[in-house]
């Protein structure tokens, strides 16, 4: 099955990034497609490089882009929503890129479902 | 016949405007998702009517407004505008507060159509 | 239709308000702060038994371990994130934010 994700929330405030992580993760070891992460609204801060949490926690960006990476996963920030963030290509992590709210009406086309996590 | 290429896809607003930027990046997304030719449906429930009452006025804190936009919607073919009726009642409202036509329906009936959805998006 | 709710009901009308667009048979899941509602003798307990007669409930298990709930109301499924994938396999998914 190919499944897409819709991330609304920022990371650490909420634990819908951990919660669409796990899923993720969890579809992928079923042998499920995860076709792309799709940020909007506070969760294009979940790409961000300059985040720099504590070495006892997770680094969430990082932990996308290794998904990203390690999967395939494309990890897509909504543009519009970035600008407003202050996220932009310079502060990306590896695996992430920026894309309009056009690319999340094909995610949610051409996949099986389309799963939301947010606040 | 029912175009097997077209989803239908329904986006749910339960967010009061301004206290948070939920309605407003949800009416972004609606429009953007609007020239995908897909089955598109927008249904208020909870504060998410709000969105949608007559004399908004925002300039005194300082974020634009956006209750008129939803007035656009129509223009994109957005035509399936469903408002949650307890939600309406429960806030001392009637469709005669509201800048947009809508349908107001019965949670049950709501429920039927998202059954039907391919995809629900809540904002 | 799968109904995911994340939200607290002691907080949070989430809980109420999904449960009355359900249709019979439809299956919740109680994920993050949304598993509060599942704890065995609370003030919800009732509505969760109520709800038990027409749709099936569940609730993520890691969820309910990181909040230190060990019992559940009677009938409430434990899955965990395989299980969550399981459910979305089955069902379109209908996320109450």
């Amino acid at each position: 099955m190919k499944i897409g994700i819709l991330l609304k929330e920022g990371p650490y405030n909420h634990q819908a990034s951990d919660t669409a992580f796990k899923f993720a993760e969890a579809a992928i070891k079923k042998g499920h497609t995860v076709d792309a992460v799709f940020l909007y609204n506070d969760g294009v801060t979940n790409v961000t490089k300059l985040m720099d949490p504590p070495q006892d926690d997770r680094n969430i960006s990082a932990r996308w882009s290794e998904l990203s990476q390690k999967h395939g996963v494309e990890v897509l920030a909504c543009i519009a929503a970035s600008k407003r963030r202050g996220i932009n290509d310079d502060v990306l992590v590896q695996g992430s890129a920026i894309t309009g709210l056009g690319t999340l009406t094909d995610i949610a086309i051409r996949n099986d479902r389309l799963v939301t996590f947010g606040d | 016949m029912e175009n097997e290429n077209v989803n239908k896809i329904m986006h749910v607003l339960r967010h009061a405007p301004h206290g948070t930027i939920y309605s407003y990046e949800g009416l972004e997304m609606i429009l953007i998702m609007a020239a995908y030719e897909q089955d598109l449906s927008v249904v208020f429930i909870g504060d998410g009517v709000y969105a949608l009452k007559k004399n908004q006025e925002t300039a005194g804190i300082g974020i634009k407004g956006f209750a008129k936009t939803f007035m656009a919607l129509d223009g994109y073919d957005v035509e399936k505008l469903y408002v949650d009726k307890l939600s309406l009642e429960e806030r001392g409202l009637t469709e005669d507060d509201l800048v947009v036509d809508v349908e107001v329906l019965d949670a049950e009936v709501i429920g039927g159509l998202m059954r039907e959805q391919d995809v629900i998006i809540h904002h | 239709m799968l109904h995911t709710i994340n939200k607290s009901p002691f907080e949070n009308s989430t809980f109420e308000t999904c449960i009355r667009f359900l249709l019979p048979g439809d299956p919740i899941l109680f994920i993050e702060d949304g598993v509060y509602a599942v704890q065995a003798g609370n003030r919800f307990s009732a509505i969760i038994a109520n709800t038990l007669k027409n749709n099936p409930v569940f609730a993520l298990q890691p969820d309910l371990t990181a909040r230190g709930l060990t019992v559940v109301t009677e009938g409430v499924q434990c899955v965990d994130y395989e299980g969550f994938v399981g459910l979305v396999e089955e069902h379109q998914v209908n996320s109450w934010l």
